[in-house]
């Protein structure tokens, strides 16, 4: 683009040397530089999915090559199966948690950090720290929190003098603990989305308002809060899109179980598909994934982003 | 993908939002919050790490508090054993190759869209596009026998390639930016003195990039540092497996003994925290702006 600019002032016999030798170098660039990123990205993204398509519409284990056909058979088990139901209905309640309890308390938490306080460095660096843990680990962690034997569940539990709940083997009450973990994970990701966007507001709007004699509640909601729609929406977008993804958690939490109770697609397809080798099933499930997640994609950024 | 305007570096204590002085009735109501939702945060973790030094019977009746008795041998046993090294080695190895691929081939890449007219230019970074989409899980079957197929199962490269090719889109969209907002004036300069894209690349690119090289190497590390499906898909054997699926497993083997557990999931996230801690500004802005900016 900017190689093509011609500085006014060159004399044209300059520019078209330099042209000609632009073209020249042109091509070994492409040669060399686009094939390995190309290469990998087809033979390891694009022809899987692909695959899973074709792989969809056959009962296969793996093994030789796939013969037998049988039609959409796999994704009316798929729809027929009261686990995936259940998987639906949680990965909407990932994004329900995430409206309700994630975006008001990270966007609570953000403007407190953003005001004129003492420590508000260390707070963020604290609120932070558990998006940068593994999913896995923090699965881990909550496991003990949430033991009934040992851990911090069962120590308050002893100390107020009631019966240990064991939440996650509880088919009620598990999916409920779950989300806590997401929200205590992903809180702080969503805290620093707000914090950016606070920063991002004209000072003056809000002086205005000063001098207007707005009180510090009006001033956020009538004109930081509008102003901050664009955040809202981007951190609901990557709620829908954690939510999704959403398997290492599980795995240490509850494996998706107590029956099925708390799973999720990415678990459904693990449970299911990977651990039996159903390539089949487990290829119909990553593609009915597959459309949801770009189906949600576009749509969110038709919809909600459009002005962003 | 969705670009707002809003991912400048950021840095909270130093650009208040209100001019005001906040009075002190607030700031108590404040600090008494912020400690709450900290204690939160913090108490698990803490917790962990000290559960890690009781014996099994004083977890059940105290897991709060200090041990009464610290019993040091629960991290000395893991951190002589062979098996905490490996893991740590094995996940140190598959992050630093993800890393060093995701950051050339996507820089590579994103250097010919960003520079170079061509046809279908355009149609082939929405291609790359598609790979921000949708999660690795997806696809995760075919994935593996193709992978099988090469003869790449329980290798590193396994899982390596999967995560770099996953990584691409994010990757090629972060670069693509950054190089287009390099100042025009450069090309233009290097250009008339007869200086080719290759050794622009080099010479002039890549160290004026070292901010974004920065952003995708975090993005990419922290991700295969802590990726659990793909090493769980492809690796079968115990000796090449990262440390999340080592935490997997060592919890199976000693379920009964949580304190064993807590000790092994404290030092296995210890090199996170210390990283975080270390480098936490560049981490912080590397995974909020990158993931805004993609």
């Amino acid at each position: 683009m900017s190689a093509n600019a011609v500085p006014a002032g060159k004399t044209l016999a300059v520019s078209r040397r330099r042209k000609r030798s632009l073209a020249n170098s042109k091509w070994p660039v492409l040669i060399l530089f686009l094939p390995p990123a190309l290469l990998l990205f087809t033979v390891l993204v694009i022809l899987p999915m692909g695959e899973a398509a074709w792989y969809s519409f056959y009962n296969w284990n793996g093994y030789g090559s796939p013969t037998q056909w049988v039609g959409w058979r796999n994704y009316q088990l798929i729809f027929r199966n009261s686990a995936f139901t259940q998987a639906l209905i949680n990965n909407g309640l990932i994004v329900l948690a995430s409206l309700c309890v994630q975006v008001p308390l990270a966007l609570w938490l953000a403007t407190m950090i953003s005001s004129r306080i003492k420590g508000a460095l260390f707070f963020r660096l604290i609120f932070f720290l558990p998006y940068v843990l593994a999913d896995v680990a923090a699965g881990m962690i909550w496991r003990f929190v949430y033991d009934g034997d040992f851990g911090l569940v069962a120590g308050i539990s002893h100390f107020i003098g009631v019966e240990p709940p064991f939440w996650l083997a509880d088919r009620d009450v598990a999916m409920y603990a779950i989300l806590g973990v997401v929200v205590w994970k992903y809180f702080g990701f969503h805290m620093m989305l707000f914090i950016a966007g606070l920063q991002a507001i004209d000072k003056s709007v809000l002086e205005a308002a000063d001098i207007d004699g707005a009180t510090g509640f009006q001033k956020f909601r009538l004109v930081t809060l509008p102003l901050l729609g664009s955040t809202v929406r981007l951190s609901v977008f990557f709620a829908v899109v954690g939510s999704l993804q959403l398997f290492d958690m599980i795995m240490p939490l509850t494996g998706g179980g107590p029956s099925n109770s708390t799973q999720t697609m990415v678990t459904f397809l693990y449970n299911f598909g990977v651990t039996r080798m159903q390539v089949g099933f487990g290829s119909a499930v990553g593609v009915v994934l597959f459309v949801i997640c770009v189906t949600l994609a576009f749509s969110y950024k038709r919809v909600f982003m459009r002005n962003d | 993908m969705t670009e707002i305007s809003t991912a400048q570096p950021i840095d909270a204590a130093s650009a208040p939002t209100s001019g005001q002085r906040i009075r002190a009735g607030t700031q108590v109501y404040m600090y008494v919050s912020l400690v709450i939702v900290a204690a939160i945060v913090v108490v698990p973790l803490i917790s962990t790490a000290l559960g890690g030094f009781k014996t099994l019977g004083e977890l059940r009746g105290n897991p709060f508090g200090l041990p009464t008795e610290w019993q040091w041998s629960n991290y000395t046993d893991i951190i002589i054993s062979k098996r905490y090294w490996l893991q740590m080695s094995n996940s140190l190895i598959i992050a630093l190759l993800t890393v060093f691929l995701t950051l050339t081939f996507g820089a590579m890449a994103a250097f010919c869209f960003a520079h170079i007219r061509f046809f279908g230019a355009n149609y082939l970074v929405n291609y790359f596009l598609i790979g921000l989409m949708f999660p690795a899980a997806t696809a995760i079957l075919p994935l593996y026998i193709r992978i099988r197929d090469l003869g790449l199962v329980d290798t590193y490269w396994g899982v390596v390639l999967p995560q770099v090719a996953f990584g691409m889109g994010m990757s090629i969209m972060l670069f693509r930016n950054y190089f287009r907002n390099l100042p025009s004036e450069l090309f233009d300069a290097a250009f008339v003195d007869g200086c080719g894209y290759m050794r622009f690349f080099w010479h002039i690119t890549l160290p004026l990039s070292r901010p974004i090289i920065a952003t995708v190497g975090i993005i990419s590390f922290v991700g295969s540092w802590n990726s659990y499906i793909v090493p769980l898909i492809m690796l079968n054997s115990e000796s090449r497996y990262p440390w999340p699926l080592g935490i997997m497993i060592y919890r199976g083997e000693f379920s009964t003994e949580w304190q064993l557990v807590l000790a092994f999931i404290t030092l296995t996230i210890l090199p996170t925290i210390i990283a975080f801690f270390l480098a936490q500004k560049h981490i912080i802005a590397g995974l909020t702006a990158g993931a805004v900016k993609s």
